[in-house]
C-alpha cells in the first residue's frame, strides 16, 4: 500500500527527516511514536503534499504510483487521508459543504457519478453515529468553535465519509478525555478493513490500549530507530523517550 | 442569470413591441460640456421645464466644485471637456464583427457564467442578427405591476407621466450640491429607472434592471429613483454578473431611495464592469452616489452589494434615518484584483429616535488590488437610543495587496450604542491546504474559503443572485494564489 524509502526532509534548511523507510501493507494499522519534535508531523504532511518540506532524497509510493509528484488534492482523491494534528477553522464554510465537495471530487476522479444532495446527507448521517456527533455539526462552519475533542472527532468523521485507503491520523488522540478517546477509537476500529491501511501517529501508548497495532515504530531523530509489535509501545512507556534516544545516538555515531 | 437568461432566450425572436428606447436618430455631441449641451439633453427627452431648470442649476453649482481627492485610488486627472455627453446607439458598421475581435479573456468568463453565445455577442457589444429584445420581457412585466399600482419605468417616462412624484422626489435624497458626481449627474443624467410602490402594496417581484437596459448601452450618467409609499415592500436587483464592455470610461450614477412610514427598500446589486487588462488597461471609473432616506417611522432600508468589476470603485451607499425606529443596513463585498481599485463604504445617519443600523463590509484584495473600507455612523443629538453595529472584515490574498480601514463615528448623544469590529486576516496556507486534502483543487479551494468569508453578505441577497455572485467570486479571484 504505502512504501516509503531513505527518505530525507528539509525543512528551511534544516534536516528533519534523515532517512526514513517504512512499509505498510493492506490492511494493516501502523502506530509511530516518538518524542516532540522527532518528525511525526513532518511525515504526516509529506505523505499529504504539504508545501514547506523539501524531500531531498527518498522515495514514497503509493498502490505503486510515486506520491512526492502528485498534488495535495490528487493524492487526497487516489485516497490519502490526514487527520490533522490541529485542524483549521474555516469561517462561514459549513463542515458539510467542504465534505461534499471533497467527496465529489474524489468520485468524479474514480469516474463514479456524484452523490445529490438528498444521498450525501444519508450517508453523512449514518457516518455521524460512528463518532456520535449531532448532526447540527454538518451545518457549522468547519471546526469553527469547535472543541478540542469536536476537532479530532470530526477528522474520524470525514474519514468515514471519504473511505480512503490510506489514513495519517496525526495524534488523534491528544487533547481527549477518556470517553472521547473511546468514542474516537471506536470509530478508527469500525473503519479497519482489509483494503485500508492505517498509521496512527502518537505520542502516548494509553490510544494502543484502544487501537491495537498491527506494529510499532519508534521515531527520533528523523528515522525510525526501532520496530515491534505492539509490546514495544509499552516498553516504551515504561522506560520513557530517553531510553529511545540514546539508541538513536548510539545508531547514528 | 439562468432564469433570466432563460426566460431572454424564450423570448429572443419574439416580435419586437413598443417598449422603453424611444428611437433616436444617429447622433452625437462633440465632446465639452456647457448650458447647450444641457438643453440639448433635456430637449431630447422632451422634459418638462421644471427638470430642465433643475439641471441647470445644478449644472451652475457643478462649475463650482472640485474633483474630490480624498478617496483611497488613483488615476489621472478626468477631463470633463474631453466626454461626450450624448452619443446615440453605436452603428452595426463601428461595432467589433464577431467575437474574434474581443478580448479572449473577457470571452473565457463569459463561458464559464454560462452565458449563450448570442447573449455573449451581444453583451461584447457586436452588432446581433437576432433582436437581443429585453424590451419585451419589461413589458409583460410592467402589465403585471401595473395590475397592483406599481410604477416601473425609465426616469425619463416618469418625468412625462408622473412629474408630481418625481418633482416631490428627485435630488430630495442626493441634492444637486452633494458631492461632485452627483453634481455632475444632476446637470446630465440620461438613463436610469424609476420605481414607485404605492401604499400597502408588497411588490411580488425582484425589480431588475436587467430585463430593461439593454446591455450595450448602459448609461453613464444613470439616475435611479425608488419611492416606497407607507407600507410597502419592494426589492430592487442592479447589475448582471456578467462583464459589460463598455465605451464609457467614466460612470457616474445616483441612485435614490425613499421609504415612507413602514415601508422597506431592500436594494441589491452585482456589479461587475470590466476591470480592465491585468495593467488596469481600458477598465471603468465608477463614481456613483447612492443614498436612501427612511423618511417615516419603522422605515427600513437594506443596500446589499457585491462589488467584483471596475478600475475603480468609489461608492457609498448611505442611510438618513430619519423616522424613529428606522433600519438602516448596509452589507457589502468588494473584491479588488489585478490593479482595481475600490473605495467604498457607507454612511448611517441617525436622527429619528431608536434608529438602527447595521454594517457589515467583506474586502477582498488579491494581486495588487487595493480595497479601501471608510464608513460613517453618525448620531445626531436627536437620535435617543440609537444603535449601530459595524463589522468590517479584509481577507488578502498573496503580499502585494492592500486593505485600509477608515471607520468614522460621530456621536452627538450619548444613550446611542455603537459597536465596531474589525479584521485583517490573510488566506491561509492552513487553510488551503486543509480543503486540498479533502480533495478540492486549489482554486474550488479559494473560492470555498473565499465565499465563506463572505457568507454574511451573500445571505442578504436573493437566491438566485446569491447563487451568481458566488461563481463569479470564484471565477474573479482565478490565478489569484499559487
Ligand atoms: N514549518 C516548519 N518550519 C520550521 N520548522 C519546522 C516546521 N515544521 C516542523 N519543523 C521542525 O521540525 C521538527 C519536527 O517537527 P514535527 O514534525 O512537527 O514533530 P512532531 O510531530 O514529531 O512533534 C521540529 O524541530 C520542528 O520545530
Ligand atoms: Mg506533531
Amino acid at each position: 500500500m504505502l512504501k516509503i524509502s531513505d527518505l530525507k526532509v528539509t525543512v528551511d534548511g534544516k534536516a528533519i527527516l534523515n532517512g526514513l523507510s517504512l512499509d505498510v501493507g493492506p490492511g494493516e494499522v501502523h502506530a509511530i511514536m516518538g518524542p516532540n519534535g522527532s518528525g511525526k508531523s513532518t511525515l504526516a504532511n509529506v505523505i499529504a503534499g504539504r508545501d514547506g518540506y523539501e524531500v531531498t532524497s527518498g522515495s514514497v509510493s503509493f498502490m505503486g504510483n510515486d506520491l512526492l509528484s502528485m498534488a495535495p488534492e490528487d493524492r487526497a482523491r487516489e485516497g490519502v487521508f490526514l487527520a490533522f494534528q490541529y485542524p483549521v477553522e474555516i469561517p462561514g464554510v459549513a463542515n458539510i459543504a467542504l465534505l461534499k465537495e471533497g467527496l465529489n471530487a474524489a468520485r468524479r476522479h474514480r469516474g463514479e457519478p456524484e452523490l445529490d444532495a438528498l444521498d450525501f446527507l444519508k450517508l453523512v448521517r449514518e457516518k455521524l453515529k460512528l463518532v456520535e456527533m449531532k448532526e447540527e455539526f454538518l451545518s457549522r462552519s468547519v471546526n469553527e468553535g469547535f472543541s478540542g475533542g469536536e476537532k479530532k472527532r470530526n477528522e474520524i468523521f470525514q474519514m468515514a465519509v471519504l473511505e480512503p485507503s490510506l489514513a495519517v491520523l496525526d495524534e488523534t488522540d491528544s487533547g481527549l478525555d477518556i470517553d472521547a478517546l473511546k468514542t474516537v477509537a471506536g470509530g478508527v476500529n469500525a473503519l479497519r478493513s482489509e483494503d485500508r491501511s492505517i498509521i496512527l501517529v502518537t505520542h502516548y501508548q494509553r490510544l494502543l490500549d484502544y487501537i491495537v497495532p498491527d506494529k510499532v515504530h519508534v521515531l527520533a531523530q528523523g528515522k525510525i530507530v526501532r520496530s515491534g509489535d505492539k509490546r514495544l509501545a509499552l516498553d516504551l512507556e515504561e522506560r520513557g523517550y530517553g531510553w529511545i534516544d540514546t539508541a538513536a545516538d548510539a545508531a547514528t555515531a | 442569470m439562468n432564469t433570466a437568461v432563460k426566460e431572454l432566450d424564450e423570448l429572443v425572436g419574439r416580435e419586437y413591441k413598443e417598449g422603453f428606447v424611444t428611437d433616436i436618430e444617429a447622433e452625437t455631441l462633440p465632446p465639452g460640456l456647457d448650458e447647450s449641451v444641457i438643453r440639448f439633453l433635456s430637449g431630447k427627452k422632451s422634459e418638462p421645464d421644471f427638470i430642465l431648470q433643475w439641471r441647470l442649476a445644478a449644472f451652475d453649482r457643478w462649475k463650482a466644485m472640485e474633483c474630490p481627492e480624498w478617496a483611497h485610488v488613483h488615476y489621472n486627472p478626468i477631463d470633463f471637456q474631453a466626454i461626450s455627453y450624448y452619443s446615440a446607439p453605436k452603428r452595426d458598421e463601428d461595432r467589433p464583427k464577431s467575437l474574434d475581435e474581443i478580448d479572449p479573456k473577457l470571452l473565457e468568463t463569459y463561458n464559464k457564467l454560462g452565458i449563450p453565445l448570442e447573449e455573449q455577442k451581444a453583451l461584447a457589444g457586436i452588432a446581433v442578427d437576432v433582436v437581443f429584445d429585453s424590451v419585451s420581457v419589461a413589458t409583460t412585466f410592467k402589465d403585471k405591476l401595473a395590475e397592483i399600482g406599481v410604477i416601473f419605468c425609465p426616469l425619463s417616462e416618469a418625468m412625462a407621466n408622473h412629474p408630481e412624484l418625481v418633482r416631490e422626489y428627485l435630488g430630495s435624497v442626493v441634492p444637486p450640491s452633494d458631492n461632485f458626481y452627483a453634481g455632475l449627474n444632476s446637470a446630465v443624467f440620461t438613463e436610469g429607472s424609476f420605481v414607485y410602490v404605492p401604499k400597502g402594496v408588497r411588490c411580488p417581484m425582484e425589480l431588475s434592471t436587467y430585463f430593461r437596459i439593454n446591455a450595450l448601452n448602459t448609461g453613464q450618467f444613470e439616475r435611479t429613483l425608488i419611492i416606497a409609499d407607507e407600507g410597502s415592500y419592494v426589492s430592487y436587483l442592479e447589475g448582471c454578473t456578467a462583464p459589460m464592455r463598455d465605451e464609457n470610461q467614466l460612470h457616474a450614477a445616483v441612485v435614490e431611495l425613499v421609504a415612507l412610514k413602514d415601508a422597506q427598500i431592500k436594494y441589491s446589486t452585482v456589479q461587475n464592469w470590466y476591470p480592465g487588462d491585468e495593467e488596469g488597461r481600458g477598465g471603468i471609473y465608477n463614481f456613483v452616489t447612492k443614498r436612501g432616506a427612511c423618511r417615516g417611522d419603522n422605515a427600513k432600508i437594506s443596500w446589499t452589494q457585491v462589488e467584483t468589476g471596475s478600475a475603480i470603485t468609489w461608492k457609498y451607499p448611505s442611510v438618513l434615518l430619519e423616522g424613529n425606529h428606522s433600519t438602516g443596513e448596509f452589507y457589502s463585498v468588494a473584491l479588488t484584483n489585478n490593479c482595481q481599485q475600490a473605495d467604498t463604504g457607507t454612511k448611517m445617519v441617525h436622527i429619528g429616535e431608536h434608529t438602527s443600523s447595521t454594517i457589515i463590509s467583506k474586502g477582498i484584495s488579491a494581486g495588487r488590488g487595493q480595497n479601501a473600507y471608510r464608513g460613517l455612523v453618525k448620531v445626531l443629538k436627536s437620535a435617543k437610543q440609537a444603535r449601530n453595529y459595524s463589522q468590517c472584515d479584509s481577507l488578502l490574498m498573496g503580499d502585494r495587496c492592500g486593505a485600509h480601514t477608515f471607520p468614522y463615528i460621530e456621536v452627538k448623544n450619548p444613550t446611542a450604542t455603537i459597536e465596531h469590529e474589525a479584521t485583517t486576516s490573510k488566506i491561509g496556507e492552513d487553510q488551503l491546504f486543509y480543503c486540498r486534502q479533502r480533495g478540492l483543487s486549489e482554486e474550488d479551494a479559494v473560492s470555498m474559503i473565499v465565499n465563506g468569508f463572505c457568507k454574511e453578505v451573500f445571505r442578504e441577497l436573493p437566491m438566485e443572485f446569491a447563487v451568481e455572485a458566488q461563481k463569479l467570486l470564484g471565477i474573479s479571484l482565478e490565478g489569484a494564489v499559487g
